[in-house]
Order: C-alpha cells, then structure tokens, then sequence
C-alpha cells in the first residue's frame, strides 16, 4: 500500500472538499489507511488512478491453480528475508506424466504422487500437483491423458504443452478446476494467451533472458490474461538463485513492476535437479516442476520447505504428551520437556543418543521455549503435575524419578511437593542428558 | 529480437565485506601444506554481481573413535575409519575434500580418556598423511578439551591449524595456545547474532586478532531447527556487509548436525533408500549453511561432501 505522501503526490490538490475531507492531504490519509475510495474524488485523473492502482496491488501478485481444498495457492509475498517477518505462500512441488507413457507408467506414477505424503511435527508434507506433458504432440491424445489424470487424482494440473490447440482440446475434453498452461514462449505467445484469456486459466511465461521475458510479460498482459506465473529458463544452481532474487528483489522493492508474479523452476533434464529444487525452496520459487520424485529425495525437500515456511513468530509445536524412548518400562525414569519443537528435538535426540531408556513427557507451553515458558508462567509446578495426570505418566513409570531442566533448578522444591516424585535437576545444557542417564 | 524492456539488477550498495581467514601452512612450515583462504565476500551468498568472495570451503570429518559413529554416513571409507591418518588421506584423494577435520573424541574422560599427549600424537599423523589445511576438534569436555587443544597446539606449531572451539565460557586457554602457535580460532555461539557477536568481542579483547577468526554459529540440521540457522546466518551475514566489524568474520557451519535427525539414518520402507536419503539430508543441510552464508562446512558424508563441492562451484558460475 502506498503511504499518504505518495497517493498526496497524485492528487489534484484543489482541497475543493468535494471528497468529504476538508484537504486533498486528509483525504490521502483517508486513502492510505484504506477508509476512504479513490472515487470519491470527481478531479482525479486516469493517469493518477492507474498509478494508484498498479502502487496498491501487491508486489506480487498472488495466483490460485486449482480449487476446492487441494488448491495450491502461490506470490503474494512481501519479504526478501523470512526473518523480517516471514514467507507466506510455501514452494509447490508438481512432478509429470508424458501422455505418451504407457497405461502402467501411468499407474505407477499416480500411485507414487499419492503415496508422497508425509506427517512430521503434526503437518502433512506432501506432493501438491500433477503435470501433464504434451510429448506426442497431438492435440487428442493429451486431451485423453489429461482426462485420465483429473479422473484419478484430485491433485491440480498443469497443462505442459507448447500448442494451444492441445491445451484447449484438454478443456473440452474434461471439466478442468484452473490448471496452469505451461508455457508461452515468444513462439507460441499469441495462441497461448488467447487460450489462456478465454479458458480463465493461469499462464505460465517462459524464457531464460530476463528482460524478454518482461516483454513477453507485457504482451501477455495486453492480451488480457491477468495470472501469470514466470519460467526464468534457469539451467544451473547459480541461475535459478540468481534470477530468483533479481525478480523477487525487484518485485519487492518496486525497482522493476512488470515481473510481479511467482516463479516456477523447471528442474526437468536438469543435472541438478534436485539440488535446484532444493535452491528454489529456499530462494523463492513458487513451484518446482520435476520429472519425478523419489521418497527419499522428497522427505529431505519436504522437510526443507517446512522449515524455510515456519513462522519465525510462531514456531512448530510439538503434541503435548508423554513420548517414549528407547523403549522404556515401568523401572524408566521420566524427563520433562516443553513441546518448543527445536527443544524437544534436542532432548529427544541426546535421550536417544544415550541408549538408556526414558519417558519424555512434553508439557504444552504454547511453543516456548524453557526459560520464556517460566518466566511467562505458563512452565510451573502445576502445569507439570496436570501434564503427569493426564498422561498417566505414573503408571508407565514406576521409578518415582522426574528429571527436570537444569534451568528450573528453582523448581525442584514445588515439584516434589506437587507430585511426590523424587526431582533431580538435569543439566543445564541437553547434551549432559547422556551422562545423567546413565549415572540413575 | 531487441527487447523492449529492461530488467534492473537489484545490486545493494553494502559499505562492508567479509573478512578473510588463510588456513593451512604457517610461516614456519616446509611450504609442502596447501593454504587456503576464506571469507572476502562483499554481498549476499553467490550473488555474483554483488561479489563472491573467496571458494566456499569443505572440510571432511575424521574422527578418532569409531564408538559411535553413523555407519550409513560414513561407510564409503570402509575399514578407514579405524584409522584417523587413512580415513584423512581418502577424504582428501577420493572425495575431494578442501580440509580435514579431525576430532579427538577419543579424550573424552567419560569414554577412553585417551592422554592429551596421544591425541595430539594423532593429529601429527594426520598432519603428514594430507597436504591440506586441518581442523581440530576435542571432544566436548570443557576442562580436558582446554588441556587437549593446548597440547595439540604446542606440538603443530610448524601448521597453521583452525582450533575448535572458543566458547563463552571457556575460551582462554586454548586463545592464548592458538596466540602463540599462530593458529585460526573458531568462535562458537549459540544461534544467536548477539552472541556470535559477543563471542568474538570477547576474543578480540584477549587479544586474537580478527585474521585469525572463524565463528560457528551453530547450524542446526534439516528437520532440526535448520530454519534458526539459515536466519541467524543471513543476519550476520547482512550485519557484517553493513559494517558491523565484529561480525565481519568468515563463518564455519557444521552441517554433520544433520544426521541428529532420524530421518537421516532410519531405514524406513515409505522414506525410500537410507544412503540416498542420508546424503540428500546432509547436502541440504549443508546448501541451506551455503545460501545463508557459510563459508567453511564441516561435512560427514563423502556422497553428500560430492554433492556439495559440485553445488558451490555451480552456485560460483563454475569458479
Ligand atoms: S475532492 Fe479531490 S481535489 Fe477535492 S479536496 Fe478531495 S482530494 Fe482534493
């Protein structure tokens, strides 16, 4: 949003009071805090309005492929670095079916897509769409795949195929929820961006020179389509970070409008692919096309995204409750943790490490870590108490010993008191966990 | 065609640059060790036209008890592992690795308690077996690791090693071994720009000069806090081009944090193949330390090592 200053600058400047407001300024502060509408002034010019318009828009422009809940929403950010608030709309990954593979490749590729779904910390990590590749060239049978593909996936589609005619024989053929046509190129620009207009889909642009492809940006947009996605052609690591953070740079900092919308990178026949997947998450790339992909290079990239997408304000919580390690019994002492997801890893981890068997109970503190949970109130001898009630922690463990963090020293005293256990205060730092172990 | 528009490159004016570190052979050496520097960038990671700076750097760990080592990671070295000298040569011939980084878990009091002595007997052997620079580690024991990394010091005075590890609260005996060995420092803190910052005030007021300084603000691994790091690197990184001097420091990130995650070594039918996924694991643990501003890494596996060194000379526009 533009600041009163900026829209001031665009006004007439008459203070003629015909907006309701005593001064063009009052108005623009009206304006800038969005309570007041530009139509409300009868002197402004087209000019100004166009300028106000195109200030206002996001800096990049938010697309929606798909629909229904599997949608797959891409852009609309506004940070260059996720620690200055954080990034909004998470890398989207779309593996492809040529619609020349045969009814079992197919088969197998289906299953693999939907087998790509992984839990880890309470989220679902997993694959987001499907491409369909025009290989054979033929209108009718891409058309044919592409029915194939939306019959037996929910997934949204993008529709790889360098002919206009193909993409519009896939829409006839079956009822598709906004795919994404990939791509228009210069060669194929004026077909594409008519399909596109008419058909209301999404239109990816490709080209691997910048500046042509703000051109054929423009060219597109005087066609009439609004939703587009852009190929920066990036071949290698050093181009897809690159070309990346130019657009996304420009975007944000207004040095350059007209590539305001979010990348997808083509890792397909890329020697390195999966690395340039990895790049693009975590360099802003909105979606990363592949041939396919394997569990164990999809748990690594899943995973990555995760972590580049957290909130740095609100960090992953892990479920409250009492975890098992190293298969405890009934003589296994219990250690308390907070569910700050960084913590209980770290604990988790130097338990395992130990070899010794133990009951984690993990106490929801909202996501806070240790020192902040207590000094927020929300870690005390009570919340711990609730937490072995509730998880029954005492009839799993026998014991009578309840490990405590070094930090809650001061603890011990209204612990013991609150849960006749026996307290013993653990190290300050998680990685003396394993000598405390094995010394019970 | 000439294209109508034209794209502006977003260069940052940035008023201050990285400093440089040079490892390897000291002024006292035969001049048969490699040396090599890091640091010198004066932009964001690999942003070629705001300048890249030195070669970003891989070090391969070797480690000197085999007692609890991640077979999967490490079985490319096959039976060298039981042998630092062996295990460091195949690092260096076969997986390309820039340095060696030795850790001396062996004098962990808890564990064999080996004699500082021995273990710095063991850092020579290694020091003759490879021509390139080496990191040495002690084993995380706060009072043994200061009489440790003092022994080790004294007897490699002829090399220019990188010493680990400065910490808050046990930083001057193996700072005042390092001044009088000519050796590089490694500055460790917490995740926390604060404290990496802290941490290095603190040593240039003992008296270790900047040139012999590389920070580790730890690098937390993928799925294990990986996203802590990546932003406490990138805002280093930023402080220090805007001209925070005391942050203007090269800085090592220990991507063998990865394999603390489970996903790394478990096998697990629906996670795929365990090798390929654990070198992925630690190559893009290692990719997010590069990106966000690593300029040394400590790496464990030699496959995810070989991605990594392709990875930085592509990222570099093949230099
Ligand atoms: S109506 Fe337009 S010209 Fe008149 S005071 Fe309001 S903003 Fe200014």
């Amino acid at each position: 949003m533009p600041t009163a200053i900026e829209i001031f600058k665009l006004l007439p400047k008459k203070n003629c009071g015909k907006c309701n407001f005593p001064t063009c300024l009052a108005f623009a502060m009206q304006l800038a805090s969005s309570k007041a509408k530009l139509a409300d002034c009868p002197y402004v010019t087209e000019e100004a309005k166009a300028k106000l318009e195109a200030s206002s828009a996001p800096p990049i422009r938010l697309i929606t492929i798909g629909a229904g809940e599997n949608k797959v929403e891409i852009g609309d950010e506004t940070e260059l670095y996720r620690h200055d608030k954080k990034f909004f709309h998470a890398t989207r990954y779309a593996i492809a079916i040529s619609d020349q593979a045969s009814d079992r490749e197919v088969s197998v590729k289906l299953r693999r897509a939907a087998d790509l779904r992984f839990e880890r910390v309470g989220q679902i990590l997993a694959l987001d769409m499907l491409a369909v590749r025009n290989d054979s060239r033929d209108p009718a049978t891409f058309a044919e795949m592409v029915k194939r593909v939306s019959r037996e996936s929910a997934l949204p589609l993008i529709l790889m195929s360098q002919d206009p005619e193909a993409v519009r024989a896939a829409a006839s053929a079956t009822n598709l929820s906004r795919p994404l046509i990939y791509a228009a190129t210069f060669e194929n620009i004026e077909g594409m961006a008519a399909a596109a207009k008419e058909l209301k889909y999404p239109l990816a642009v490709r080209h691997d020179d910048l500046n042509g492809l703000a051109d054929l940006v423009e060219k597109v947009k005087a066609a009439g389509v609004e939703d587009i996605v852009l190929d920066l052609g990036a071949e290698d690591l050093q181009q897809t970070l690159e070309r990346n953070t130019i657009v996304r740079k420009n975007a944000i900092r207004k040095t350059f409008r007209g590539l305001g919308y979010p990348i997808l990178t083509n890792v397909i026949g890329r020697e390195r692919g999966m690395a340039m997947a990895l790049i693009s998450t975590m360099k802003y790339g909105g979606i990363v096309l592949m041939e396919d992909l394997d569990p164990a290079h999809a748990v690594p990239l899943f995973v990555l995204r995760q972590n580049i997408y957290t909130d740095p304000q609100v960090p992953i919580q892990v479920k409250a409750g009492l975890y098992p390690i190293n298969n405890p019994d009934k003589d296994s002492p219990i250690l308390f943790t907070v569910n700050f997801s960084l913590t209980y890893f770290t604990v988790a981890g130097d338990i395992e490490k130990s070899r010794m068997p133990a009951w984690l109970l993990v106490v929801d503190t909202e996501g806070l870590s240790v020192l902040t949970a207590f000094s927020a109130g929300k870690l005390t001898s009570e919340t711990v108490a609730e937490a072995l009630r509730s998880t029954e922690a005492m009839a799993k463990s026998g014991k009578g010993l309840l490990i405590i963090p070094g930090m809650l020293s001061r603890m011990s005293g209204k612990l013991q008191e609150a849960t006749g256990l026996k307290v013993i205060v653990g190290p300050k730092e998680s990685s003396g966990i394993p000598k405390l172990l094995r010394s019970l | 065609m000439v294209p109508m528009v034209e794209v502006p490159v977003p260069k940052e004016k940035w008023s201050g640059k990285v400093g440089t570190v040079a490892l390897g052979a000291s002024t006292a050496d035969d001049g048969e060790r490699k040396v090599l520097s890091i640091g010198g960038e004066t932009g964001m990671p690999f942003l070629s036209y705001e300048g890249l700076g030195n070669r970003q750097l891989i070090a391969g760990e070797v480690v000197d008890d085999t007692s609890e080592l991640i077979e999967v990671a490490v079985r490319p070295f096959g039976d060298a592992v039981n042998d630092p000298a062996a295990w460091a040569k195949r690092w260096v011939e076969e997986f390309g690795a820039d340095l060696v980084c030795l850790r001396l878990r062996s004098t962990n009091p808890e564990g064999k308690d080996a004699p500082p002595e021995d273990a710095a007997q063991t850092v020579l052997k290694v020091l003759a077996a490879v021509d390139v620079p080496v990191i040495v580690y002690g084993c995380g024991h706060e009072e043994k690791d200061a009489r440790t990394m003092e022994a080790v010091s004294n007897a490699c005075a002829k090399v220019r090693l990188l010493l680990g590890q400065a910490e808050e609260n046990a930083y001057k005996t193996i700072s005042a071994a390092a001044m009088s060995n000519h050796h590089a420092l490694i500055a460790f803190s917490n995740l926390d720009i604060n404290l990496a910052k802290q941490m290095n005030i603190l040593l240039s007021d003992f008296g270790v000069k900047a040139e012999n300084i590389v920070m580790d603000p730890l690098m937390a691994g993928l799925g294990m806090g990986l996203e802590y790091s990546y932003s406490v690197n990138e805002r280093i990184r930023m402080a220090a081009l805007m001209g925070d001097r005391m942050l203007q420091v090269p800085m090592l990130c220990d991507v063998t944090s990865a394999w603390e995650a489970r996903e790394a070594s478990e096998e697990n039918a629906t996670w795929g193949d365990v090798v390929e996924r654990g070198k992925w694991w630690e190559a893009a643990t290692g990719l997010a330390a590069l990106v966000s501003g690593a300029d040394l890494l400590i790496v464990r596996s030699p496959l995810a090592a070989m991605v990594l060194q392709d990875a930085i000379s592509n990222l570099r526009g093949g230099k």
